[in-house]
């Protein structure tokens, strides 16, 4: 199998405490990966560091082919590499489907002649995008509420937006960093059934999730960071059973 | 009375230029710019001294979008790592540089003196009150065509990605929006804007000195698109006309009151105008005419 992205000893550190000390890893291109590890563990560190947030203090990170460590993120957008945030984040005064369309991919109505004064490819673009964005919206069973503003939707609707808008960008990897936290049980499946979905038409997804029995339902491999280190990788099973991982959620015994 | 009239209908054009220059910026991409006393002042003087070196009117008002756009380019630059109360203090003081830099470079702008005998287009050949009438119907067009423009940007894509970087512009980053990019735009089209509305202005009354460039000016603007409605040109334009409209109108209120002194006068009229934009911010703090979100078209195929 490919890698879709490929982490070789990133490294990252705040005022000398050393969050990432060398993170290696491989999302494989098609896998539904799931990232774990305990709190602190760096896992959102390592989604931030190789989203555009923060720059990496050493190592390499590859989507496909090309070398994208340290791009900003619009560049890792543009190249394929779409994530969400723990805390759903939205612009308040955009309404659902003005959400779906800012992330659309490739608007060349987004130049300021084509804004001013109307291109016949922007507006081209624009139609696609709106059939894109209510094809998703459908999917995601977010049709009904298009015209609202996010702030007025319930928190698993947000998450499901965040989903809904990552996938207009036409992602080649999707970064999820805990998609179905505080979402009551019954919405969660249902977005744990919405990425299985996605995933099974091919959308590469990297998940963090604290949920043991959603990653082993849904994730293969799982990869296991701790203290800022790749601990292990393997299938839920094989990572269970790992005696370093239960030290690493447990503490060492004495 | 026709030709104050005029002459007040003539200002609120202006001002309604600087309200959408400001709505851009602060509506469109969420920068606070204090400054825009200081890009109107740059304009006027930017046509009144290629004017006077003896250029045609509009290569006047061709030099105030362009040396307006260079300098809002400047100004972003200058301010790229600022936001929010630091970039209004930054752009603010700006506007008061322009101002002691017309003051004391006498060379160029003849300093406290002001430039005098400012080109008045065709006004020897239409006469004061056809001028008068002919410069109101060039400055409305004026605002008509920017509004129209404006308009087209908002309801844009493009405009969708700006007001994405004014709700939260880290976010829009990981939407792919190259956010400098966007911002950098908007300041120098906005700084053009209100350029050529000190261009117009400069050439409307024919004189202008550092007086006529006080941060009053920006102050006034905020209010009008405040109460016309902060994201949205048509707010803007009818927030400019209102204010201007208010302003003009406290001066006959105050006759009615008797027994003051000039000076009272003039501060009761200021205080009029806070009262006003109290009001405004209670009982509508959205604006007039609020941004709208645009609906979703329907889709082709259910």
């Amino acid at each position: 199998m490919t890698a879709s992205l490929r982490i070789t000893g990133l490294k990252l550190d705040f005022y000398g405490v050393h969050v990432l000390r060398g993170v290696d890893l491989e999302v494989p291109e098609g896998s539904f990966t799931g990232l774990i590890g305990p709190n602190g563990a760096g896992k959102s560190t390592l989604f931030n560091a190789i989203s555009g947030l923060y720059r990496p203090k050493g190592g390499t990170v590859h989507l496909g082919a090309g070398e994208t460590t340290g791009l900003p993120p619009e560049k890792l957008v543009a190249a394929g590499l779409v994530r969400s945030f723990q805390l759903a984040r939205g612009f308040p005064k955009l309404s659902v489907f003005q959400h779906l369309m800012l992330y659309g991919a490739g608007q060349p109505g987004e130049s300021l002649l084509a804004g001013v004064f109307g291109s016949r490819a922007a507006s081209r673009r624009e139609a696609e995008l709106a059939e894109r964005a209510h094809a998703i919206a459908r999917r995601l069973k977010l049709d009904h509420v298009l015209d609202n503003p996010v702030t007025a939707l319930s928190g698993g609707q947000k998450k499901l937006v965040e989903i809904g808008r990552a996938l207009m960008a036409d992602p080649k990897v999707l970064l999820l960093d805990e998609p179905m936290a505080g979402v009551n049980p019954t919405l969660a499946d249902e977005i744990a059934a919405h990425l299985t979905g996605l995933n099974a038409d091919g959308l590469t997804i990297c998940l963090i999730e604290h949920d043991m029995a959603l990653i082993k339902r849904l994730c293969h491999p799982v990869i296991v960071l701790a203290e800022g280190q790749t601990l292990t990788r393997g299938s839920f099973e094989e990572v269970a059973a790992d005696p370093r991982v239960q030290e690493a959620y447990l503490g060492r015994r004495h | 009375m026709l030709s104050y009239l005029i002459f007040t209908l003539t200002l609120c054009g202006i001002y309604a230029l600087l309200a959408l220059s400001l709505n851009l910026i602060w509506g469109g991409v969420g920068l606070v710019n204090l400054g825009l006393a200081g890009f109107f002042a740059v304009g006027a003087y930017a046509s009144a001294i290629a004017t006077g070196a003896g250029a045609p009117v509009v290569i006047g008002w061709g030099a105030a979008l362009v040396v307006g756009a260079v300098v809002g380019l400047i100004v972003t630059f200058a301010t790229l790592r600022l936001r929010d109360d630091y970039l209004a203090i930054v752009t603010l003081g700006f506007a008061e540089v322009i101002r002691l830099v017309a003051l004391n470079e006498r060379w160029l702008t003849n300093g406290s003196d002001g430039l005098p005998g400012i080109k008045a287009p065709l006004k020897a050949e239409l006469g004061l009150q056809g001028f008068s009438l002919f410069y109101l119907g060039l400055v409305t067009l004026i605002v008509l065509l920017v509004w129209f423009l404006l308009r087209r940007l908002d309801l844009s894509a493009y405009g969708r990605a700006m007001k994405a970087i004014r709700e939260d512009q880290q976010l829009a980053a990981f939407a792919g929006k190259p956010v400098l990019r966007f911002k950098l735009q908007a300041f120098a089209v906005s700084a053009a804007i209100a350029a050529l509305s000190g261009a117009l202005y400069a050439h409307f009354q024919s004189y202008i000195s550092p007086d006529h460039f006080q941060p009053l000016i920006t102050i006034y603007i905020f209010l009008a698109v405040t109460a016309g409605g902060v994201g949205r040109p048509s707010g803007a334009v009818f927030g400019a006309y209102l204010v201007v409209i208010f302003l003009e109108a406290t001066r006959f209120a105050t006759e009615w009151v008797p027994g003051l002194q000039p000076v009272q006068i003039a501060a009761l009229r200021e205080m009029m105008i806070g009262v006003a934009l109290i009001l405004v911010l209670h009982l509508r703090p959205q604006g007039i005419m609020p941004e709208r979100i645009p609906k979703a078209p329907a889709p082709s195929a259910p």
